[in-house]
């Protein structure tokens, strides 16, 4: 893709907390990156998983925890929530890869269901109240992220920005390399056809383990970022509610393409923070926006722009 | 609690009870992905909206009709919530099913999911989460039956006894008679079936009527059970998702004898040990993909 793209978004990410609620733009910025780490699976792998909150949420919760009870610095609680998560994918994938197609969908969705168990039970979860309060802390001992510059007379929190805008553009350039790896096209011809991938040689069921848990560890990244900007770990990061939120992100924006999660994880939060005043209504939105997007719109709007682009994005 | 016989039984029977619940829906998941190849995940929703009917039509049909004294019965449920939530699946799958029939099955996963989130929506906004008490449960069903070994629910008695004699009525008519081959005949070979003058597009909006009439019929049995609740369907459907995956959808048998197992099962890890008996099902599904990948009565999709 263009260069000049790349460096204007780098750009607007940089500039951003100026002209944005900084809190808002970083859970923009988390959810673009649990979707781009899903679609890695979906749209690169065509593996749908409809547990992935178990990874986002369940990341939140260990690095919530390590940062919160055992004083963890904020890098090696990411860095503790990212591997838990990667680990849990690699459980949840050995088992989910079983099987093909819709059965995939619904055995990710009942192993996370017994992770949502687990986070409900687990005696240093706070159960229904999950766990508020989480320190954000010193990042690497020496920069306390909850320090705010003053910029124009408002207080801004920009250690904490830069540091998941940071994280966001590691895991984004994690997943962009992967793509564009002769492993991503293995992973694409896996999509496309599956007994021909085979045939050609390469262990369809290792490549698909390892996307899976290549996804599941990032989407875990994000869970611990968004852990840290909210410092909270709740039952809804690892609910069903969630692990759908982020197939209709990737949906929305536009299924294998680069750019597409993140900016229908942009929509999304947009809409819900947008529409507050709708209440629970939010839910039949975000419901008609699925049937919609399914019926009419399956390329999503980066897809679909791609497509009059004639090229891909 | 002391595992003797009486606590251990009525446990058990509690999880049969529970297992007719998983073997309804997981029966009409089966039916309808053996014509229509989706996961229905409105499923959950649908039997949610059965027990609305039920307790809607008690409660507030008679004052919305002018007549403050008119309840829609029990048994008049029975049969209207089937119809009604019937009617709405014929909908949905003429209106958007059928445009989904060339595409990628996940699509008709999403789109029922979407469906799920509008309908679960809808009654969050005007209904309580914690639910509601379902007062129409007729008076021939109350009070306990004393089945020799322990005293129980004369109605769940009925739930179990009619939610059999549904699926295996269910079972008979597919597996047994002619209306039965030809639903058979058009999940192996639809354009076969088209070829020998069967009207297959309308078999399969039938069918898909039929199965989510089924999910209907469960939640008017549920409502004088469990308390009337927006997300009772939700909660339901993640268990009998797992339910199908350990029993596979290729048979119909088997999704009914997995359900009332996994119920019974279920029941007796209540006994055993407690805090375990909400993840059970899902354990089980663990072991069976480790086992047998392509579950106990399953072929692969």
């Amino acid at each position: 893709m263009n260069r000049y793209l790349w460096l204007a978004l780098l750009a607007l990410g940089l500039l951003a907390p100026f002209a944005v609620y900084p809190v808002f733009m970083m859970k923009l910025l988390c959810f673009a990156l649990f979707a781009a780490a899903f679609n890695l699976l979906l749209g690169y792998t065509g593996l749908l998983s409809f547990g992935h909150a178990a990874f986002f949420g369940g990341a939140a919760y260990v690095t919530g925890h390590l940062v919160k009870n055992l004083g963890l610095t904020p890098e090696l609680g990411v860095l503790a929530g990212t591997l838990f998560a990667g680990l849990l994918g690699y459980l949840v994938g050995s088992l989910a890869i079983r099987r093909q197609g819709i059965y995939f969908a619904m055995v990710t969705l009942a192993l996370a269901q017994i992770v949502y168990f687990l986070a409900l039970k687990l005696p240093f979860t706070g159960g229904e109240d999950g766990l508020q309060g989480i320190p954000r802390g010193l990042l690497f001992g020496l920069i306390d992220l909850n320090r705010h510059v003053t910029v124009g007379g408002t207080p801004l929190p920009l250690a904490l920005y830069y540091f998941i805008f940071a994280l966001f553009c590691l895991g984004f350039g994690i997943i962009y390399r992967a793509i564009h790896s002769p492993f991503g096209q293995v992973l694409k011809a896996i999509r496309e056809n599956e007994p021909r991938a085979r045939s050609l040689g390469y262990k369809v069921e290792r490549f698909k383990l390892i996307a899976f848990v290549l996804s599941s560890a990032l989407a875990g990244m994000a869970g611990a970022m968004k852990c840290l900007v909210f410092q909270l770990a709740s039952l809804t990061d690892v609910s069903w509610h969630t692990s759908g939120e982020v197939v209709l992100m990737t949906l929305l924006g536009g299924v294998g393409t680069v750019l597409g999660p993140a900016a229908g994880a942009f929509t999304v939060v947009t809409l819900q923070s947008q529409l507050t005043m709708v209440g629970p209504w939010i839910t039949v939105i975000i419901g008609g926006i699925f049937v919609v997007c399914v019926l009419v719109f399956r390329r999503g709007f980066v897809g679909e722009l791609g497509r009059l682009l004639r090229r891909s994005l | 609690m002391g595992m003797s016989f009486q606590t251990v039984m009525s446990q058990v029977m509690l999880g049969l009870n529970n297992g007719v619940f998983y073997a309804i829906l997981s029966l009409g998941l089966a039916v309808i992905f053996g014509l229509l190849n989706i996961v229905n995940f409105v499923h959950g929703a649908l039997y949610m909206l059965g027990a609305y009917v039920a307790l809607l039509g008690f409660n507030q049909l008679g004052p919305l009709l002018g007549r403050p004294d008119f309840h829609l019965n029990y048994w008049a449920a029975l049969i209207v919530a089937p119809l009604v939530v019937g009617a709405l699946g014929v909908l949905i799958e003429k209106t958007m099913l059928r445009r989904l029939r060339k595409f990628d099955h996940l699509y008709g996963l999403l789109l029922t999911f979407g469906l799920a989130l509008i309908i679960q929506g809808v009654f969050t906004n005007y209904f309580n989460v914690s639910g509601d008490a379902y007062d129409g449960k007729p008076e021939v069903l109350s009070g306990v039956v004393d089945l020799g070994f322990m005293l129980f629910p004369r109605y769940r008695v009925w739930v179990i006894g009619i939610s059999l004699v549904v699926c295996f009525g269910t079972w008979f008519v597919i597996e047994r008679t002619k209306l039965g081959s030809y639903l058979r005949a058009g999940t192996e070979n639809p354009e076969l079936v088209k070829a020998f003058g069967i009207n297959v597009p309308l078999m399969i909006t039938l069918t898909y009527g039929f199965g989510v009439g089924l999910a209907a019929f469960a939640g008017v049995l549920a409502a004088p059970i469990y308390s009337v609740s927006p997300v009772m369907g939700s909660e339901m459907i993640i268990t009998v998702f797992a339910v199908v995956v350990i029993g596979g959808m290729g048979s119909i048998m088997g999704s009914i004898v997995t359900g009332l197992l996994l119920g019974m099962v279920e029941g007796f890890t209540k006994v055993v040990y407690a805090p375990a008996s909400g993840t059970v099902i899902f354990l089980i599904m663990v072991i069976v993909l480790l086992v047998k990948p392509a579950g106990l009565f399953g072929k692969e999709a």
